[in-house]
């Protein structure tokens, strides 16, 4: 299917991925106390540490208080009425061995969602760990990965089968009190990926995860833990989508990445989790924290995200550069239409000598939404020689969506070089008339214009899904003018 | 093959009338001139037959073809064989020349029934255009008009019009903010274009381009009209003395606090 023929497939902006998978689910009450914690730790089988993380957990989280320094408007959702574990039937009550055991209808979402789990089927060059809802379904090419050292599957697993790891760097970088939403996944937090790339190596194969939520009640509460050991490299996606519901779901993520001595991890997000429809109901509260720390020097971290879904976001996917030399990036392209609003940047916190960062974020804001990027850029004292350049363009379509930009600089020492650009432009009604006088519709001419303001952060991404971005944000935007 | 008929004209905002009855025919062949003081109208004229949606045609008709184009969007009317060279011509970064005219000239092949050129057979094509107009490879490279200088924006329209081929093109004021070799360039590049198949249109408020593109017929245009019509020396007679004796003595004041 050419490019323009998938854009027609899905003209009138229509969410694809809202269909609802009709699985059994296992009983799980809804509300949080601390018996739910017990409970989600028993079915899970974990030992007594995990139990204790998430317990510790959930005391600091009742003392704190859901943030309002966001730019976003909403209701507060309302904690009892989530179900904090979600999880289907299973024939024999364990995780699928092999693809016999999941769920006919599990692997049909999957299919549908272009992200076949059938071997013979499977995506080539990349491994997928499949999560739906609170559970990680499957993971792909386990024992290729094996092979060269690299262990891929999900959080839970690893609690049971590198518990080590997992003790020595879960909640080392987004502690479990960092903050509100940050303390309620320590102490919910179900599946997710884990990733430990030993010395020396170069994952084989991109990585990454695909986040479904199906359930209506359920909020996602997924943990994801990637460490690179000395000198070794691993590039890593992730996708997300969701049904359409008239309610809000809540996900609640944390990520956390390791980068030890001259060890790299490139972290890129499509996020397409619904958004609600035209009038601001239902869609995806996005409220989540990921951080990644270059523990090692001459370590670097990149993050890109193509973010267009959800009804509101929070997230700040952001990189401390402790060892010297380290490097931090971060690319992103945020696209807000209708009623969604997103809050969105990073924080670059420069720590060790000769640290670089550099931040590219474009803002795209059609309909009625409201689009933020907030960053901090922090030179510490012992930050020698520390560089950053930031980029930050805000583009709107229409004249009822809003652009702002928040940029926080604070540095602390005199050798620091900061840059900061920053621009806001409007799609001209010119700039259409130009392309169409040329022949381009009005649909084609606006995803030329946007993918053109976009292009420095979409070729940060992997091939397959520079390609994938590429298409949602044409659907996304049609129809946006006017 | 472009008929239009006494066309009046609005802005869509404010209502305010800027085309008040245009009379003009152009054919296979023709080379038009329209000329005329600021503000008459020369470029809106041009915008509303390219399908610009910030006029409103009031009354009148613009048949190409024969058929009326009022109902057709600006994409549409480009699919016919219509082009607009623009006074102004827009940035559009991160998307190149090259790019931009793939598309822009496959998808019009398409509505006329030619074929579409994969990349590589485009590439040629359009270096031997750009010869046209003495640019260089490279410039198909770059972002549309991003960065260039005033007169690469000018030549780069020229290109794009040979690129395109169209059956009928508007050139919006292509001879302003050029120095006189560039003026010379983009004239051999417009004199090479036209053929007995193609009709050019130059909206033009001096004389010079017309003396190296020789016009079949020159408009004047004032005050929303065409008020006189005639072939190459009418324009020698305006360069020599101005637009005043075609004014009504009614419009003159109107229109020198216009200027």
């Amino acid at each position: 299917m050419s490019e323009t023929e998938a854009l027609e497939s899905m003209v009138g902006g229509e969410y694809k991925y809202g269909f609802t998978t009709d699985v059994e689910y296992e009983d799980f009450p809804t509300g949080i106390n601390e018996d739910i914690i017990r409970e989600i730790s028993r079915r899970k089988d974990e030992p007594e540490w995990v139990l204790e993380f998430r317990l510790e957990a959930f005391e600091k989280w009742k003392q704190m208080e859901e943030p309002d320094w966001p730019n976003v408007e909403y209701e507060k959702p309302n904690f009892d009425d989530i179900q904090y574990y979600s999880s289907t039937k299973k024939k024999d009550g364990k995780k699928a061995e092999s693809l016999e055991d999941v769920d006919d209808q599990i692997l049909e979402t999957y299919e549908k969602l272009g992200i076949p789990l059938e071997e013979q089927k499977q995506l080539q060059g990349i491994a997928v760990d499949a999560v739906f809802d609170s559970e990680s379904i499957f993971t792909t090419f386990k024992e290729k990965l094996a092979e060269a050292g690299v262990i891929f599957c999900s959080i839970s697993e690893a609690i049971q089968d590198h518990p080590e790891l997992v003790k020595e760097y879960m909640g080392s970088v987004v502690p479990k009190g960092d903050n509100f939403y940050a303390a309620l996944n320590s102490a919910v937090f179900s599946d997710g990926s884990f990733v430990y790339v030993p010395e020396d190596t170069v994952c084989p194969m991109d990585l990454s995860t695909y986040f479904r939520i199906n359930n209506m009640q359920s909020g996602q509460f997924e943990r994801t833990l990637i460490i690179c050991e000395d000198n070794s490299h691993v590039s890593y996606l992730e996708g997300c989508t969701a049904p359409m519901y008239q309610e809000n779901q809540l996900h609640a993520a944390v990520v956390e990445l390791v980068a030890l001595e001259d060890a790299e991890i490139k972290y890129s997000t499509i996020q397409n989790w619904y958004s609600g429809d035209e009038k601001g109901q239902g869609g995806i509260f996005n409220f989540v924290t990921k951080r990644g720390h270059c523990r090692g020097d001459n370590s670097k971290i990149s993050w890109t995200q193509v973010e267009t879904g959800s009804a509101i976001t929070w997230k700040y996917p952001s990189v401390i550069m402790q060892g010297d030399g380290s490097i931090g990036e971060f690319f992103s392209v945020a696209v807000t239409n209708n009623r969604q609003q997103a809050d969105t940047g990073t924080k670059m916190i420069h720590v060790g000598e000769n640290t670089k960062s550099t931040i590219i974020s474009k803002g795209i804001s059609a309909g009625e939404s409201d689009n933020s990027y907030r960053g901090l850029v922090k030179i510490s004292p012992r930050a020698e020689n520390a560089q950053n350049y930031s980029v930050c363009d805000s583009m709107l379509i229409g004249q009822t969506s809003g652009a702002h930009t928040f940029p926080y600089i604070e540095s602390a020492n005199p050798t620091a070089k900061v840059e900061h650009e920053a621009s806001t432009s409007r799609v001209g009604e010119d700039q259409i008339f130009y392309l169409q006088q040329r022949g381009m519709d009005e649909d084609d001419a606006i995803s030329l214009i946007v993918n053109g303001f976009c292009k420095e952060v979409l070729q940060e991404l992997p091939m397959e899904f520079a390609v994938e971005a590429d298409k949602l944000l044409g659907i996304k935007l049609e129809g946006s003018v006017g | 093959m472009l008929e239009i008929k006494d066309l009046h004209v609005c802005v869509e905002e404010d209502g305010t009338e800027i085309l008040k009855g245009v009379n003009l025919t152009i054919n296979e062949g023709e080379v038009h001139a329209i000329m005329g003081p600021n503000g008459s109208g020369k470029s809106t004229l041009s915008k509303v037959v390219a399908g610009h949606e910030a006029y409103e045609v009031t009354q009148g008709d613009i048949l190409f073809e024969g058929e009326s184009i009022l109902e057709l969007e600006a994409d549409e009317r480009a699919h016919l064989g219509l082009f607009l060279a623009f006074q102004y011509p827009v940035e559009v970064p991160g998307v190149t020349n090259k790019n931009l005219l793939r598309q822009a000239y496959n998808t019009i092949a398409a509505e006329r029934g030619r074929e579409e050129l994969d990349p590589l057979q485009f590439e040629d094509y359009a270096k031997e255009k750009l010869e046209l107009v003495d640019m260089k490879p490279e410039f198909i490279e770059r972002s549309v008009n991003a960065g260039f200088s005033g007169g690469e924006k000018k030549r780069n329209e020229i290109f794009q019009m040979a690129v395109l081929d169209p059956k009928i093109s508007f050139l919006d004021e292509t001879d302003s903010g050029l120095d006189i070799d560039a003026l010379k360039t983009v004239a051999n590049g417009i004199n090479e274009i036209s053929d007995d198949e193609n009709a050019v249109v130059l909206v033009t408020h001096y004389q010079r381009i017309l003396d190296y593109i020789t016009p079949d017929h020159v408009h004047v245009m004032i005050d929303g009209k065409i008020a006189k019509s005639g072939d190459k020396d009418l324009a020698i007679k305006l360069e020599e003395q101005g637009y005043d004796w075609l004014i009504e003595p009614a419009t003159a004041s109107v229109n020198g606090e216009q200027q």
